[in-house]
């Protein structure tokens, strides 16, 4: 277990090493003055220089290349361009909002999406599944601010169950809960919807499979069948799938953490955005590209504990 | 008899298989007609929007605001009395024109590196695939308004952004036919023909992928469009008075505790676009993988 740790770290760092290049180009490759853009047309001659200076655009490009991963590899990621503080305590301090959102998410949407992909599967071409495969179309349909909006809309200001503005606050359960519960609702539905799709095609894919018909055959009891034969092995892609649409939740974290103003990453994009932050902006990226290699491994890791074929060697 | 050669080739009884294919779809499953009937509307519906508007989209009347719907405004004012209707109308044009742009770019050099990547395989096949992989390890959004933000918030920028967000899709989907028609014999035997690697690739690679690439370019439109009304939310999208549905919603969500509407109908109008895409996409998907794999 151990060892296979290891090794997925040493196959991530090509990964990261990539993504930390495609950030460092993609800042490069803007047209005009970096330095121009932040002060703006009236700066004068000097002041321009300082800011290349202040972001080392005056040294060689490879020179540049090689500080920027490095100070970017160690959590150096330099200062806020707007208020001066350290990029990394800036994202430490929200990134915690952003995760429990994200993670209540999902555990939502695989207990609400699994089984309604295993109802619908064991329905297939009945009513059920027509339902479950419309309402869950629609479902992936929404954008999340969307979905947002009419949740606070409804439960928000018509009925007043949950708080308009979700500050994320932590200081006993309830309030806790009254303050994630939308937020995580809205991502959770889309998750729902994505899972609830995954399993029931995957679910069909190996119902249909000879071993099944075989168990069928000896006489095996049609729950074991479905629980014990088919679903351990259905489950594999679902993991796959559940990795990838992590990275398609954390994007639309941004939009619900608007909506419900809630603290997170998105909110600190969105204001680097706003103040031209661009020194945060690169830190955000390479914020995001650690996450996204982090829940690519988590996947890889699941795999072991749902298929013992795999080895952790 | 003249032209008998140009009769032969692939290419034509492809399309129709392709088009018996869809025929079949069409008739079997009803949604999916019902989604490209929806789609079609929609498409129309920005067409023609100045004929079917009932008053200037930008155009400010400051007595008129926050109305709600009534016979003179179909859907109501905003905050700036502008005609909710007619800007929805016209924010169709944006959305599709930027989702329609990005999607088909993204389809052309996608499928074209694609079909490089698997024609050629061994170490050009790696170096590709790797690079993609990771760009689409990538969160869509987040990638999106990474580039819109560093190249300025613009129609033409959001068209790159959003195009390049595509792109690594396109190029998994043409890439894996393309590594089991290139073993196919009549690949083998246009190559003892003489033919050249560019030729095989447009004439005779490209047909067998199209049908795939075609499906998945009606959902990723769906996606693209999202993206688009995601972005110009966040206030990345094409600048105002010009009306984007987007935008529109960021405008409206000031307002929602007095007039939920301004909110209420463009956020339907992108879900009516999205889901229509996605029926569509998804029965036409059907159709051709009988086994209906995901994503």
């Amino acid at each position: 277990m151990f060892t296979f740790i290891c090794r997925r770290l040493i196959i991530s760092i090509p990964t990261l090493l990539a993504v930390i290049s495609i950030i460092f180009t993609l800042v490069r490759i803007v047209p005009g003055d970096p330095a121009q853009t932040i002060l703006g047309d009236q700066a004068s001659a000097s002041a321009l220089d300082a800011m290349r200076e202040r972001l080392g655009l005056n040294r060689p490009l490879l020179e540049q290349y090689f500080d920027f991963m490095g100070s970017a590899l160690t959590g150096d990621w330099g200062e806020s361009m707007v208020t001066g503080k350290p990029i990394l305590g800036e994202v430490v301090n929200v990134l915690p909002y952003t995760l429990e959102l994200t993670f209540v998410a999902v555990i939502f949407g695989v207990l609400t999406g699994l089984p309604l992909g295993i109802w619908s599967a064991l329905h297939r071409n009945q009513l059920i599944d027509y339902l479950v495969r419309l309402t869950t179309l629609i479902g992936l349909s929404f954008p999340a601010f969307v979905s947002a909006i009419l949740l606070l809309i409804v439960f928000a200001i018509n009925l007043g169950w949950f708080p308009v503005i979700s500050s994320g606050g932590r200081d006993d359960v309830i309030g806790w809960f009254r303050d994630l519960a939308m937020p995580a609702l809205t991502l959770g539905t889309i998750m729902t919807a994505y899972i609830a799709r995954v399993t029931r095609s995957s679910m069909l894919g190996v119902l249909s499979e000879d071993y099944i018909r075989t168990a069928r055959a000896k006489g095996v009891p049609n729950n074991v069948i479905i629980w014990h034969h088919a679903l351990r092995n259905a489950l594999i892609p679902v993991v796959t799938m559940i990795g990838l649409f992590l990275g398609v939740l954390v994007g639309n974290s941004v939009l619900t953490e608007i909506v419900f103003n809630r603290p997170g990453l998105g909110k600190l994009i969105v204001g680097a955005l706003g103040q031209r932050d661009y020194t945060m902006l690169q830190g955000l990226m390479v914020c995001y590209a650690f996450i996204i290699i982090f829940i690519n491994m988590l996947t890889d890791l699941t795999y072991g504990l749902i298929d013992p074929r795999v080895k952790y060697q | 008899m003249t032209s008998n050669t140009e009769n032969i080739p692939m290419p034509k009884s492809n399309r129709a298989l392709f088009l018996e294919q869809m025929n079949r779809t069409f008739r079997s499953n009803k949604l999916t007609g019902v989604g490209a009937a929806i789609f079609l509307l929609v498409v129309l519906a920005a067409i023609f929007a100045p004929l079917l508007s009932t008053h200037d989209h930008i155009d400010q009347n400051i007595l008129n605001r926050l109305e709600g719907p009534s016979d003179q405004f179909l859907m109501g004012t905003d905050a700036y009395g502008r005609d909710i209707y007619s800007r929805l109308l016209h924010g169709a044009r944006i959305s599709l024109i930027i989702g329609g742009v990005a999607i088909i770019s993204a389809m052309i050099i996608g499928t074209a590196i694609g079909i490089i990547a698997g024609y050629y395989g061994g170490r050009t096949d790696d170096v590709i695939m790797q690079f993609n992989d990771i760009l689409l390890s990538f969160p869509t959004l987040i990638l999106g308004l990474i580039v819109v933000a560093m190249l300025g918030p613009n129609m033409q920028n959001m068209i790159i952004a959003i195009s390049l967000t595509s792109i690594p899709g396109f190029t998994r989907i043409a890439r894996a036919p393309t590594i089991v028609i290139r073993e196919r014999d009549f690949i083998e035997a246009c190559r003892a023909l003489g033919y050249r690697d560019w030729r095989i690739m447009v004439y005779h690679i490209l047909p067998n992928v199209l049908s795939d690439v075609m499906v998945m370019a009606s959902l990723w439109l769906a996606t693209a469009i999202r993206t688009e009304a995601s972005l110009s939310f966040i206030g990345l999208g094409v600048k105002p008075p010009e009306a984007t549905w987007g935008g529109m919603i960021r405008e409206g969500f000031e307002n929602i505790l007095d007039n939920p509407w301004l909110s209420i109908f463009p956020g339907l109008a992108i879900l009516l676009v999205v889901f229509s895409l996605n029926l569509l996409g998804d029965g036409l998907r059907d159709a051709i993988d009988p086994k209906t794999r995901e994503a």
